[in-house]
């Protein structure tokens, strides 16, 4: 079974992820059983489907948003998944770090919340400290036991983040 | 100076493990090059015609005495014995090697010194008004709001991938003297009803697109500094261009959306942060401050009598004290500007003996502080009058004295195709060639304050657009052409100047030059500077005398009366 990391360990991963093929659409595409990620436009034409599986036989459901889809899209549904992913199909697009801190820090979402595609472990610092806490990564899996001391890259930070309320120069005047 | 505590060095210390880590897997092939460039970029680290150059932050162009020594040591044996000044107020080093990096940053550390977020899709090194804190026109010292943006931008986790690189530059003083309106970003210190706060311009920038910042907020009162400044970042993170690296600058989404609609975006994203941990306290204020408090002036006489003697028996002193040296706002001190500019050597670069004298002269007469200029000169900030004609003396032998700041040869400009991989021509051989054709000081004075900026490319590292005078290398059918254009400036008016004609090749540039300056010095009144004679009469008469045209009896008329 393929790896993750999540909650900074090694762990199997048992989510497939439906991407469209260029001849499927949203509505025509099928849904394989077992805990699935979905893409945004596949929730919307299917909403009824995928909860009813999910209510129903218990399947896990959880959604993936590409770049350019902002997590204003799926605030009030936040309930319906048990993950929710944000795809990084190109390292140098961060759009995705902004989604990360949304619906983390103003929508308030505490499931589990999973980065894919061109991730490595040097992203790794700053994503966690967005709000992700599952990873996809590209190294294979003895790299990726190495790749879990980028979690304590850096002592200290001076920003708020996802796992940091306070910035550094209010926890300097405690 | 900021002094940094344990947290500070604890985190670039930990960045030169990570990278040297990044280094080793490169090196071993684990990473592959489209990996390690995002990495090395974030790090300084360029690959440039003749290898890696790493670019060294000087937050805000302030650095001390220890720093210079140590980059001197640096310079000496990792690089060939120069560095070279930047327009945004870092040095740059062009020979070092890949493998010893790490080895830099590690000994770079040790003198709080770093060079991240220099380069890449990041938040750059923060800059400033190089006479912060001694200016007599100044409102507020913007040092210590640069640092609080300095640690705010640190390896800010979500704006570490943005579209493209973003600037951010303060002016604390009524004379923007750090090119506000040029930057993605530029806050402008004010003051209302006794609260400091800034005037903040967004989507300025040079470049491909040369374009003047526009206003988003006329007063954000300092404590919202950090939580707005992370709104705008956040827009653009999330709706700039990323299609397009030559359309991926936030000035570009600023005009596309128009300047309103992107500052109510910014105030929509602003309304949840507002308020927010983020939100600055008098308490951090007031401890960043402390660390720019004035150093132990003595009680001078406002004039020193053997330096005014010196001043009239004295005619190459005067003269460098007329262009070099500057009033500063305590009696009896002055700041000096120690020049990097003269025949032979590229604008801006300065040798391991020159950063040494200069390290030496600050501590000897400056409290051991400098700084870097964006016109790529060093500035000693705090010189009592008395020491004048001796800095002037040790300058003068260590190359550091040319007294021709602010006049047609102090140029701006790029490193251009000698070093840079990105240029379509030279820049450094046409300021050479304009130094040595304006080689007469008299001439040079009497031609008085002109600011000509080349850059080898469209990129514009050399503020070509900004420039009274502008040269602008391009490529036609694989020869290098230059472009010259009139009338921008830098500033509170900040303007980008006009193309006024065809390109030229290299040879013919500084004899354009040369007929703009002549045309000058035919039709301005009295001491009318450059730019406003180009302001009175327009590029006409100034187009026609660089391309040797023979002016029309009725323009003629037109300039002599206008």
């Amino acid at each position: 079974m393929p790896k993750i990391i999540k909650q900074q360990r090694l762990a199997d991963d048992e989510w497939k992820v439906l991407q469209l093929a260029e001849n499927e659409t949203p509505h025509s595409v099928r849904l394989p059983i077992g805990p699935l990620l979905v893409p945004l436009a596949v929730w919307r034409a299917r909403k009824d489907e995928l909860i009813h599986r999910n209510w129903e036989h218990h399947e896990p459901l959880g959604v993936w948003l590409a770049p350019n889809e902002g997590p204003e899209t799926i605030a009030g549904e936040l309930d319906d998944f048990t993950l929710i992913a944000v795809h990084f199909p190109k390292l140098a697009d961060g759009r995705g770090y902004s989604t990360a801190r949304l619906l983390r820090e103003r929508y308030g979402y505490r499931g589990e919340l999973r980065a894919f595609g061109d991730v490595g472990r040097d992203q790794l610092f700053f994503l966690n400290r967005v709000g992700f806490d599952s990873f996809s990564i590209k190294e294979d899996a003895d790299d990726a036991v190495e790749a879990l001391a980028a979690f304590t890259s850096f002592p200290e930070s001076y920003q708020t983040a996802a796992n940091q309320p306070l910035p550094l120069f209010q926890r300097r005047a405690i | 100076m900021y002094r940094y505590d344990t947290i500070d060095r604890s985190i670039v210390q930990a960045r030169v493990a990570q990278f040297r880590d990044q280094t080793r897997r490169y090196l071993a092939g684990k990473l592959s090059e489209d990996e390690f460039r995002p990495l090395r970029l974030q790090n300084g680290l360029y690959v440039e015609k003749n290898g890696p150059m790493l670019r060294i932050a000087i937050p805000y162009g302030q650095i001390n005495a220890t720093q210079l020594d140590k980059l001197a040591d640096i310079t000496r044996r990792y690089d060939r014995g120069y560095g070279h000044f930047t327009t945004r107020q870092n040095i740059q080093l062009n020979w070092v090697k890949l493998p010893e990096v790490p080895e830099i940053l590690a000994e770079l550390a040790e003198v709080d010194m770093h060079a991240i977020q220099t380069s890449g899709s990041v938040l750059r090194n923060v800059t400033t008004d190089h006479y912060a804190g001694v200016a007599a026109d100044e409102i507020a010292d913007p040092r210590p709001f640069a640092e609080i943006v300095r640690q705010w931008s640190t390896l800010h986790p979500e704006f570490a991938f943005l579209p493209r690189k973003f600037k951010i530059a303060v002016s604390g003083s009524i004379e923007d003297r750090a090119a506000i309106r040029v930057h993605d970003l530029g806050l402008q210190v004010a003051k209302r009803d006794g609260e400091i706060g800034f005037q903040v311009f967004v989507g300025g920038g040079l470049g491909r697109t040369p374009l003047i910042g526009e206003e988003v907020k006329s007063f954000l009162p300092w404590p919202h500094l950090l939580t707005y400044l992370e709104a705008v970042l956040r827009v653009y993170n999330r709706y700039g261009r990323r299609d397009n690296l030559y359309k991926a600058r936030i000035k570009i989404l600023v005009q596309a959306l128009g300047v309103r609609e992107f500052a109510r975006q910014v105030e929509d994203e602003w309304a949840h942060l507002k308020d927010g941990p983020t939100t600055l306290t008098d308490t951090e204020v007031a401890r960043i401050s402390d660390h720019f408090a004035p150093p132990e002036y003595e009680t001078l006489p406002a004039d020193d009598l053997c330096q005014l003697a010196h001043l009239r028996e004295d005619k190459a002193y005067s003269r460098w004290v007329e262009r070099n040296v500057r009033t500063h706002k305590v009696p009896g001190y002055a700041s000096v500007t120690l020049s990097l500019k003269k025949p032979g050597v590229a604008p801006g670069d300065a040798t391991v003996e020159q950063l040494e004298v200069i390290a030496d002269l600050a501590r000897r007469y400056s409290f051991g502080e400098v700084r870097v200029s964006h016109e790529q000169n060093l500035v000693l900030p705090d010189v009592p009058q008395r020491e004048l004609y001796t800095v002037w003396h040790r300058a003068k032998a260590g190359g550091l004295a040319t007294p021709t700041i602010g006049l047609l040869t102090d140029t701006i400009t790029c490193p251009g195709g000698d070093f840079c991989e990105l240029a379509n021509a030279r820049s450094i051989p046409l300021a050479e060639d304009i130094l040595r054709r304006f080689d007469d000081l008299d001439h040079l004075h009497d031609i008085g304050e002109l600011e000509l900026n080349i850059s080898g490319c469209m990129n514009g590292c050399g503020h070509n657009a900004v420039g009274h005078i502008g040269i602008l290398g391009v490529e036609k059918k694989g020869e290098e052409w230059y472009q010259i254009s009139l009338g921008g400036r830098q500033g509170n008016d900040a303007a980008i100047g006009d193309v006024i004609g065809p390109a030229v090749r290299a040879a013919e540039v500084t004899d354009v030059v040369e007929r703009l300056i002549a045309a000058y010095l035919d039709l301005r009144h009295g001491d009318e500077r450059f730019i406003d004679t180009v302001q009175r009469l327009g590029h006409t008469p100034f187009r026609d005398a660089a391309y040797n045209q023979p002016r029309s009896h009725e323009e003629n008329r037109r300039v002599r009366y206008a």
